[in-house]
């Protein structure tokens, strides 16, 4: 055990733990919106984020961004910004909603067991990456991004660990976007039609909710979530790949299931405990343990809290 | 009547054959202008024989695989020109550079008996995977890039290589490091055959020069614990174990974090792909490799010009040898996987890259390490590391 280095990174790695916990919180939305509603772990929800950090991509591309040099400033950055988001939200959302389409609503239809439902959502998930891994432009390779904007630029320092711009921002814009989520589902009437599904699906039927809408809703805003995450990650590290999603949509499926699926909040939680855990365990024995101690770590915590940090709370609570 | 028939059946097989092969590789145009030139020349007869390729052709590191393949080309078409009666083909099989993919392809060439050799496989842990099953079916194996240390160890009869392994790459690294006057050290890898090994080597090589050292997982992005520890040291080298793709990341990840060390890396980051997606976060790296430099051989520089427009790539040369080797195995009549390896044994001829000849163990002799620089957007080379 390293307790040096364990002190002299602990600024740094808090930051960079609470950074891509927040990247995780984002993406376990997806998994636990889905499960809250329909009891399934929707799998292909890492692929929906690949497709948002190509949507990004997409989007520089199409605005023909000027070589590493010439970023952007003022209105033009904004607009290159804003452009961006929309597109990673509209390629990530888009593709959720057909994956429930395609991959989900013709099994509900027929009743299949639950089994076909996740032998499905594998299914999707590696034909959407092998898709983009056999026809994109660059196959398999990593795509580089150009840097819109200076993302290293130091903001202010805390206690000697310089927060810098894309930190900042991720973490910033995560909290707003899950405050948001937040509010729509206890407060809107479309949120108490996500709620009321969750509680009881054939009750909500009877009670006039439109379930397959509310549905394919859930899919859009765990699409949503995991658009905005996709643009944060390529603000974070500008580069992406066919398989991008593969390891980032364990660790996000292992932070709903810490933060207790099917909760919002419990999301947030576990994603922000699972970066810092993953980059505290990396300080103090080495990167090569940083699995072994997350993992251990999760295990641990549903050995003592079966159903998760904040408990499987559901769409049910805070009525 | 009958008879007549018959061999008439069977020329027109072959020619069917023929065309197939020259329909199936597009790439290779020259080889059907080229083939008429040499029609009056005293050509070797032979039939259907292969050469296979193993190694990643797509994926992270497919690049490497590309120049492989592009080096081998040239001597192929060289061969099929100057011997009308023996065209040979190259049957590539693209493993993605994973051990996993490969194992279930070599199963494939293994059982093709018309490929009598091959040209790879690419990468270490894919060597390792995939070798006893060449092993076992005799196949004769020069690899034109597997450095790590330990795979001449394991009593394979059929393995060689065309370059010096990682223990003397190694020692290069650290003696590079050391003339630069590097203070305090820091050693990643990517915990891969190829990349522990060579950072291994270094680690031990360095001694007190290393200050810190951490690995990091190449299917992950964020490698923001190890930059941390970096930074933390204080160090002004970073030696990174691994290959380019993760190479480029850490680059620019160290960078974002403030670190201004020199980035040093092996063979596996060799690639302009760094340079490109290093962007100018790569400037200044220092890479080393056992391969040879684009000006190694004047001649083989303008082959290869000529053909792809740009400067031999990492690698080429060293495969353009090995199909060299094996077409010189043909000219002296060994056209099968027996009579090619025993012939392997006893080869003693100067190729593009250096005199070639194979000691027990399938290492090739010397053991030349070249120093490369990034400035500019460019790898240049720097020559042989003392």
């Amino acid at each position: 055990m390293d307790w040096t280095n364990f002190v002299n990174t602990f600024g740094d790695n808090t930051r960079d733990g609470l950074a891509l916990g927040s990247i995780y919180a984002l993406i376990a939305l997806g998994y636990t919106l889905v499960y809250g509603v329909l009891r399934l772990i929707n799998f292909a929800n890492s692929e929906v984020f690949m497709l948002g950090t190509f949507g990004s991509f997409v989007g520089l591309w199409v605005l023909d961004v000027p070589q590493i040099g010439q970023e952007k400033t003022g209105m033009a950055l904004l607009l290159t910004l804003a452009f961006c988001i929309l597109l990673s939200m509209a390629f990530s959302g888009g593709s959720a909603v057909v994956v429930e389409l395609v991959a989900y609503r013709p099994l509900r239809r027929r009743n299949a067991p639950r089994l076909v439902f996740l032998i499905s959502a594998i299914g999707a998930s590696f034909a959407l990456s092998e898709a983009v891994g056999a026809f994109g432009a660059k196959k398999r390779d990593t795509y580089a991004l150009p840097e819109i904007l200076n993302t290293n630029k130091r903001l202010f320092s805390i206690g000697g660990t310089n927060i810098l711009l894309r930190h900042f921002v991720v973490v910033t814009a995560a909290l707003i976007l899950m405050v948001g989520l937040n509010t729509f589902v206890n407060r809107t009437r479309l949120g108490r039609g996500m709620r009321a599904v969750a509680q009881d699906a054939e009750t909500a039927r009877i009670m006039g909710v439109n379930v397959d809408q509310v549905i394919s809703l859930t899919f859009l805003i765990g699409g949503l979530m995991a658009g905005g995450a996709a643009f944060l990650y390529i603000l974070y590290l500008p580069t992406t790949r066919y398989n991008v999603g593969f390891l980032l949509g364990i660790k996000s499926f292992t932070a709903a299931v810490l933060g207790g699926i099917g909760n919002i909040r419990g999301a947030l939680l576990g994603g922000l405990v699972l970066g810092l855990v993953e980059k505290y365990g990396a300080g103090l024995f080495g990167g090569k343990w940083l699995d072994v101690i997350a993992f251990i770590v999760l295990v641990a915590v549903l050995m003592f809290r079966p159903t998760g940090l904040l408990g499987e709370s559901l769409g049910r609570t805070r009525v | 009547m009958r008879k007549m028939m018959r061999v008439g059946m069977a020329m027109l097989a072959v020619a069917l054959a023929a065309t197939a092969c020259g329909s199936s590789k597009s790439t290779s145009a020259s080889s059907t202008t080229a083939a008429g030139s040499a029609a009056a020349g005293t050509g070797v007869k032979c039939s259907g024989i292969k050469i296979g390729y193993l190694g990643a052709l797509s994926g992270e590191n497919g690049q490497l695989g590309q120049n492989m393949v592009d080096g081998a080309n040239i001597a192929i078409d060289e061969w099929n020109a100057a011997n009308k009666d023996c065209q040979i083909t190259l049957v590539k099989s693209d493993s993605q550079g994973d051990p996993k993919q490969a194992t279930p392809l070599a199963d494939t060439i293994v059982q093709d008996k018309s490929i009598v050799a091959l040209l790879g496989p690419g990468f270490s842990g894919e060597t390792k995977a995939t070798m006893p099953k060449f092993e076992e079916a005799g196949l004769p194996i020069i690899s034109p890039s597997a450095t790590n240390a330990q795979l001449q160890n394991n009593g394979w009869k059929s393995f060689h290589r065309i370059l010096a392994n990682d223990d003397k790459q190694a020692p290069a690294v650290s003696a590079l490091i050391k003339s630069k006057g590097a203070k305090k050290v820091g050693v990643v890898d990517d915990a891969s055959e190829y990349g522990k090994g060579l950072a291994d080597g270094v680690r031990k090589d360095l001694g007190a020069l290393k200050v810190a050292d951490d690995q990091i997982d190449p299917k992950a992005s964020d490698y923001s614990a190890a930059v941390n520890k970096m930074k933390a040291a204080g160090v002004d080298y970073v030696f990174y174990g691994g290959y380019y793709a993760e190479a480029a990341k850490l680059v620019k990840q160290l960078r974002g974090a403030g670190v201004t060390a020199t980035f040093v890396s092996g063979d596996g980051a060799l690639d302009q792909k760094f340079v490109d997606n290093a962007g100018k976060d790569g400037e200044g790296a220092l890479l080393t490799a056992t391969g040879a430099p684009p000006n190694v051989n004047p001649e083989f520089q303008k082959k290869f010009n000529d053909r792809y427009k740009k400067d031999p790539t990492l690698y080429a040369p060293e495969s353009y040898d090995i199909v060299k080797i094996y077409s010189d195995a043909l000219s002296a009549g060994k056209q099968d996987r027996k009579s090619i390896l025993e012939f392997l044994g006893t080869y003693d001829k100067p190729g593009v890259t250096k005199q070639i000849k194979f000691d027990s163990k399938g290492e090739v002799a010397g053991d030349s390490v070249y120093s490369y620089v990034v400035q500019g957007g460019k790898i240049g080379g720097q020559g042989i590391i003392k």
